[in-house]
């Protein structure tokens, strides 16, 4: 089982150290549709938990990503901006949005575990 | 009998809702001096005769464009519209069909603001064109929010030789918007290096071009200077006919260009309604704002034509739009579009030449007038003169004698001494040796 991270919100993040890498699920990309672009935030940037911190836009819908923690923007994925489609084919690898410094570790416990994560879809359902 | 369903009780609940005391606490923003506060003092009914004579009578005060030789231009020109635009603009299927909600099954509308985009961007030189906004000023306030948006800075340079209403109207969008202007006065002895101005939190440079006394501006260095400082050149066009002979903004360097399209198939109309041309680079479309028409294909592989990257638009993105313009000056358009299509290329050129021919006389003739000097180096068809009087009253002058001579720049700049003395004088396809003659004389007259 990994290490990531869940929100209500269906972003992920991954953590290494005080650096998180951020993206949305699996579940989310599914929901989304094909992923046409991506707007993301400047190098940074502070981003606020549960605020947005990226823009997805797909054939159906633009909508926002929220940051899971609050932390300051340390590294976006810029080949997201020519191949949006990564966000579909490989969500929680070169799918990813952003990276960030945790500004609060503390903060990491209001997300859910892979196992918490799938009962709280299963629940969606 | 007035049909207000609404009783006081009823007003009264509503104003309590959003917390206002009194229907007059809702004008709060309207400047005081707009404001009545007695009904409008109209005389009571009469007979249609009797009101169509009152009306002719007011309005034969007025010395129009249309009767008078006429000099006017700084934004709003006198062009020929063929009879034939009129007729077709007014086509029913034209006519009626408003920005389509449902947009694909008005074909004939996208397929219009297509061609109009193409025309668009071939004119400007850029790759990519909106399906309009509402006129010049309002496609250049968009175009520093899009740099905005685009450099993720806050501070737009505005050229000096921008037209002061143009710059008013970017002021109005930066006092509620987050926002800095640094703004050049208007020079008229030089044109000023704007390069000075950019710094690191520059978004954009704004500059036109003809500028508003007339004068044509090389943007290639500026350009250069831009993109150096990580900014955006945006080049303003109101005189679109200068596109028929002048190289294109977008050839020069420039991001965004935003033009008034009046000058093709619009009437001048006391100034407006008008159509806003907005075009940029590809690598920018998704900041754009406006409507966008793309061209696409059917599941049997036939040409159609869609509204496109709508998501950067109000009904999906909401408060976080590219702009909350979510619709387009459509008939406008449509005119500029006609017009464009009969003059085609050639004719296009035609046009700007004659335009050109027709100010080159003007100021000739101008120029031998004792007490007048022609300022401008460059021009396309319209020009400076310095007068040896104040011009506002020289222009009254010539109004008194039933010339319409020119703009007063200190009508444009009241507070800039430097412009006191000088008249914008534009020539057109329109103007005849009658008219050049009517303001040469009066001219001499009044200066004597």
């Amino acid at each position: 089982m990994s290490d990531r991270l869940y929100s209500k919100d269906h972003e992920w993040i991954e953590m290494d150290a005080d650096i998180g890498t951020i993206g949305v699920s699996d579940h989310a990309q599914e929901q989304l549709g094909d992923v046409v672009f991506v707007e993301l935030p400047e190098i940074g940037r502070a981003v606020v938990q549960n605020e947005e911190a990226a823009v997805v836009e797909s054939v159906k819908a633009a909508s926002e990503v929220y940051s899971p923690v609050s932390g300051e923007v340390v590294e976006i994925n810029e080949a997201l901006t020519d191949d949006p489609a990564q966000v579909n084919a490989d969500p929680h690898g070169e799918g990813w949005f952003i990276r960030i410094r945790v500004d609060d570790m503390e903060q990491l416990n209001d997300l859910m575990n892979e196992e918490a994560y799938q009962e709280f879809l299963a629940e969606l359902d | 009998m007035r049909y207000l369903p609404h009783t006081d009780a009823d007003r009264q609940a509503m104003l309590g809702v959003i917390g206002a005391k009194t229907i007059d606490d809702l004008y709060v923003d309207v400047p005081r001096s707009a404001l009545l506060d007695a009904p409008v003092d109209l005389p009571h009914h009469q007979g249609e005769l009797a009101v169509e004579r009152a009306l002719s009578a007011m309005a034969e005060q007025n010395l129009s464009g249309a009767n008078a030789p006429f000099f006017v231009g700084c934004g709003a020109y006198r062009h020929h519209i063929p009879a034939s635009v009129d007729a077709l603009i007014q086509r029913g299927e034209f006519l009626t069909s408003y920005t389509p909600y449902q947009p694909e099954v008005s074909q004939g509308t996208l397929q219009m603001l297509f061609e109009f985009q193409t025309m668009v961007a071939m004119l400007t030189g850029m790759d990519v064109a909106n399906a309009s906004m509402y006129d010049g000023a309002s496609s250049t306030a968009e175009a520093v929010l899009m740099a905005n948006r685009v450099t993720r800075r806050h501070r737009a340079v505005l050229s000096g030789g921008l037209h002061p209403h143009y710059r008013e109207t970017v002021e109005t969008y930066a006092r509620y918007g987050d926002f800095e202007i640094a703004s050049q006065t208007l020079d008229p002895d030089g044109v000023q290096d704007l390069a000075d101005l950019i710094d690191e939190n520059t978004s954009c440079v704004v500059v036109q071009t003809p500028d508003v006394m007339g004068r044509l501006r090389d943007l290639t260095a500026l350009a250069e200077a831009c993109h150096a400082a990580g900014a955006l050149l945006v080049a303003v066009v109101t005189e679109v006919v200068s596109l028929g002979l002048v190289t294109s903004p977008g050839e020069m360097g420039a991001d965004i260009v935003v033009c008034e399209g009046q000058s093709l198939g619009n009437p001048m109309g006391f100034g407006g309604p008008y159509v806003g041309l907005f075009a940029t680079r590809d690598k920018y479309v998704r900041q754009m704002p406006g409507r966008l028409v793309g061209q696409a294909h059917d599941s049997e592989d036939r040409r159609g034509w869609v509204l496109t990257l709508s998501t950067r638009e109000q009904h999906i993105r909401r408060e976080k739009a590219t702009s909350n313009i979510c619709t387009n000056s459509g008939l406008c358009a449509l005119a500029f579009t006609i017009h464009l299509s009969l003059l085609g290329e050639a004719g296009f050129t035609g046009l700007a030449r004659l335009n050109h021919e027709a100010a080159q006389r003007a100021a000739e003739r101008l120029a031998g007038i004792n007490g007048v000097d022609v300022l401008n180096e460059t021009y396309f068809n319209e020009f400076t003169l310095r007068l040896s009087k104040p011009a506002a009253g020289v222009v009254d002058a010539l109004a008194e004698r039933g010339v319409l001579g020119g703009v007063p720049l200190s009508r444009l700049a009241p507070d800039n001494a430097a412009v006191k003395d000088l008249m914008v004088v534009a020539a057109t396809e329109m103007t005849t040796d009658e008219e050049l003659d009517a303001l040469v004389g009066a001219l001499q007259e009044v200066l004597s």
